[in-house]
């Protein structure tokens, strides 16, 4: 084998041990997980098992059907409706997937950011509520211009957020404390604290809510446009969460912030020689995490006419971790990752419909970031090749582009 | 202030506790409601039976407020002479503390004082296994995130299998073996396969919520009568010690889940503490290395005590359906396991200790239901609120660091 062979097969070596083909391979594998699951409690399958040797047809049928009619709704509830009779109406799914993946991917954004510092940011739901109230305050309370006042409202939820992420921060710099333990406290103060105001008509309660924990919708002043008229629900949440992609993006990978917060995530003691103060890092990063989740938080409490109330923060925060373990933590990533987990939102009623529980998307999203949390399963399910740590992968890429560049 | 500089015992506890006293003394005492509040403290069923104590409430302001200040007073001394508060002061000044709580939101009322005890040691029962499971695992330097997952599993396994088998028996054995099988994934993972412990814990939690919400919604509500009817354990008097006043009905009047706890938690600690299995495990915990340096296989220490942490958060977990609600619900441990991780760190991965901080919980938690009964017109989203403050001030260290098992978190390889 020449030189050159050998490079390549050593290429292919590190594509098919790095992170994509493994992620592709994880949400393979969970959906694999979810549809065994959709098999396994259904009731023709589970008669046809009865004289399964006699006629196994009958049960790869029943388990082809049921699997095939659970995905086939989740397709046509998330991306495209072909049973509709007006494209408007067919085109709907889609417009729901990226209306209820935009505040996942924001949120993901936050737990991601604060991963590649090396912390674990489990208080999505905590930062989130705080920025809800924040919002939800000045989209109530404050009477402002069009536009202007979604801004203020949009700014104020990710204040709040971020303040409740800061004090994380300085807690974990000032005292030791693990930040897991510290986020998790905060996140059920945090709802106790949203409900409490929700009760009180001089706070938050909303005028014509009897006694129940809820606030007025956002004034019309300060909710999020609708995108494309009022025929789609999705709203500009979408549009401030993909410029909070692009944000991200540039700030983990060509800021000198980012450049700090990576440095510390990968070796605090080196970072620490270089002259960076950890602790202070620590801050802006817990801090510039929380900010991300407010993003979603102004994205649940100024994107629908309905007054928030104490599940409106419909367990973002706890699933913004799983978009940020399947994104890799990086902005693209995240992005699909989110896109993913709306869908399954998106497509959970009309699996309803048909009466298989959409709760098994929650089996297949567990499944997916399972095998993510360990590469070590996934390389033994499919005997990948162990991550190389050569460089022939750079070496025929400097080879490619060799003729165009410098040199 | 050169005392905090040499890491001696700070003037904080008695602050804290001076404060706290000031409090009870003004709100309680000085600006309290009048009126008489009556502490039952016999149940008409009872053998014995005791009358009930009538006091005024502002005088019970006003003396324990003053008993907390003294107790302050007393933390004061220790501190002057660089000791730490004996714990026994803590829980004298705790009790204080709650009857004077007590008193106050039941003025002009009665407090029916074996039901609240009664009600928050049942209520804290799933807590306390919950915390045992991870100091079993934390204390071999495995974070166990995975709790809830685990009472979750526990909770759903005890009620099906119940009802299936008709034997609870078969359903405590099956809650049991279940978690402790979802525990042994999250010890391979660690140890094996040297991951995340964190995101390992987090994920086995969303994998477990996204299942038994399948399963609750696909066959648990279609078929319930015979999938999710367990009922609940009898009710196990004990002869004798069950007619002591106060005490007995208390504590000598439940169900098995109960005496369970009550078994494991002193066993827990006589293991860990007084035995050299207990010893063994700990080293692992604190210097893997040196563990393995003197013959101790790290691995297999930390597999089967993780293990057999996930069989006792198990247990814990039947303890939320057959030894309380009596049937399963959706994602019905709700938090527990999280409030367990909180015991489990204010304790300082004690078994002792953080029973008494889940007491603490159970206790919040029945006292929330009944002050709202009482005294309609308290804030009960702040009660909700008081044991996650107190945690936090403990993890960062206000009253006192909580210091973990050292090697926690930390993957062993040998070298």
């Amino acid at each position: 084998m020449s030189e050159k062979d050998e490079r390549f097969s050593q290429a292919i070596k590190e594509i098919l041990s790095g992170g994509f083909t493994r992620t592709i391979l994880a949400v393979f594998l969970g959906f694999l997980v979810g549809a065994i699951f959709m098999i396994g409690s259904n009731k023709e399958f589970l008669e046809s098992l009865g004289y399964f040797f006699s006629r196994p047809g009958d049960a790869f049928a029943a388990a082809w059907n049921v699997v095939s009619a659970g995905y086939g709704a989740l397709i046509k509830g998330a991306i495209y409706n072909a049973d509709a009779d007006t494209l408007e109406k067919a085109l709907r799914p889609i417009t729901e997937t990226l209306r209820l993946g935009a505040p996942l991917i924001a949120a993901g954004l936050g737990i991601g950011l604060a991963f590649r510092v090396g912390l674990f940011n489990i208080g999505g739901t905590g930062q989130l509520i705080f920025g809800m109230i924040f919002a939800t305050w000045i989209a109530t309370r404050v009477e402002l211009p069009f536009v202007i006042h979604t801004i203020v409202a949009m700014a104020a939820g990710i204040l709040g957020a971020t303040l409740l992420g800061a004090l994380v921060g300085y807690l974990k710099a000032r005292t030791g404390a693990h930040e897991v333990i510290l986020t998790i406290m905060l996140n059920y103060i945090a709802l106790s604290f949203f409900t409490f105001l929700m009760r009180d008509p001089n706070l938050l309660q909303a005028s014509d809510s009897v006694g129940n924990p809820k606030a007025d919708p956002p004034a019309e002043t300060a909710m999020l446009g609708k995108l494309f008229g009022d025929a789609y629900a999705l709203h500009w949440g979408l549009v401030i969460s993909l410029a909070a992609v692009i944000l991200y993006w540039w700030l983990m990978e060509r800021s000198t912030i980012g450049f700090r917060l990576r440095m510390v995530g990968f070796n605090p003691d080196a970072a620490k020689t270089a002259g960076i103060s950890v602790n202070r890092t620590y801050i802006i990063a817990m801090g510039l995490s929380a900010a991300f989740v407010g993003v979603a938080a102004g994205n649940q409490a100024l994107g629908v006419d309905i007054g928030v109330s104490p599940s409106t923060h419909a367990n973002i925060g706890f699933d913004a971790i799983t978009v940020a373990l399947l994104g890799g933590s990086s902005a693209p990533g995240i992005l699909l990752a989110g896109l993913l987990f709306g869908a399954f939102k998106a497509g959970a009623p009309s699996m309803q419909v048909i009466g298989i529980s959409p709760e098994v998307l929650g089996i297949v999203q567990g499944a997916i970031v399972l095998f993510i949390a360990a590469p070590p399963l996934i390389r033994a399910i499919f005997r990948l090749p162990k991550p190389q740590t050569t460089n022939a992968l750079g070496a025929i890429s400097a080879k490619l582009f060799r003729k165009g560049g410098a040199k | 202030m050169n005392l905090a500089k040499e890491e001696k015992v700070g003037f904080k506890v008695p602050l804290v506790m001076g404060s706290i006293g000031i409090l009870v003394l003004y709100f309680f005492g000085l600006t309290g409601k009048p009126g008489e509040v009556a502490f039952e403290l016999s149940r008409r069923q009872d053998a014995i039976q005791l009358p009930s104590l009538s006091v005024n409430a502002i005088e019970l302001g006003l003396i324990s407020g003053s008993l907390m200040l003294a107790l302050a007073a007393v933390s004061t001394w220790f501190a002057a002479k660089n000791k730490k508060t004996p714990i026994w002061i803590s829980l004298i000044y705790g009790f204080i503390g709650i009857v004077s709580l007590l008193g106050w939101l039941a003025t002009g009322n009665s407090v029916p004082v074996e039901f609240i005890a009664g009600t928050a040691l049942v209520l804290a029962v799933p807590i306390i296994l919950g915390a045992m499971a991870g100091v079993m695992s934390e204390r071999v330097g495995i974070t166990n995130i995975a709790i809830e997952g685990q009472l979750l599993t526990g909770a759903f396994m005890a009620a099906v299998v119940s009802t299936i088998t008709k034997n609870f028996a078969l359903g405590i054995f099956a809650a049991m073996f279940t978690a402790a099988l979802m525990s042994m994934i999250l010890a391979v993972f660690a140890i094996k396969y040297l991951a995340q412990q964190i995101i390992v814990g987090v994920v086995l939690n969303v994998l477990v919520i996204g299942i038994t919400n399948f399963l609750y919604q696909q066959w648990l509500t279609e078929d319930s009568e015979n999938v999710n009817f367990p009922g609940t354990l009898d009710i196990v008097k004990i002869p004798f010690l069950s007619d002591i006043p106060i005490i007995g009905p208390v504590l000598f009047e439940n169900r098995i889940t109960v005496y369970a706890a009550l078994v494991i938690v002193p066993l827990l600690w006589f293991v860990m503490f007084k035995t050299k299995l207990g010893l063994r495990a700990r080293a692992v915990g604190e210097h893997p290395l040196a563990a393995d340096t003197v013959g101790v296989n790290v691995g297999r220490t930390r597999f089967w005590w993780v293990t057999i942490g996930g069989a006792v958060a198990g247990l814990g977990g039947a303890a939320l359906t057959i030894g309380n609600a009596g049937a399963f619900g959706r994602e019905m441990s709700g938090g527990v396991g999280f409030i367990a991780l909180a015991v489990m760190i204010l304790g300082r991965w004690h078994p002792i200790y953080a029973s008494l901080a889940a007491l603490l919980f159970g206790f919040s938690i029945i006292l929330r239901v009944w002050a709202n009964q009482v005294s309609p017109g308290i804030p009960s989203d702040f009660i909700t609120m008081v044991p996650y403050i107190v945690t936090i001030i403990a993890v960062v260290g206000f009253v006192g660091r909580s210091r973990p098992p050292k090697a926690l978190a930390q993957p062993y390889t040998k070298g």
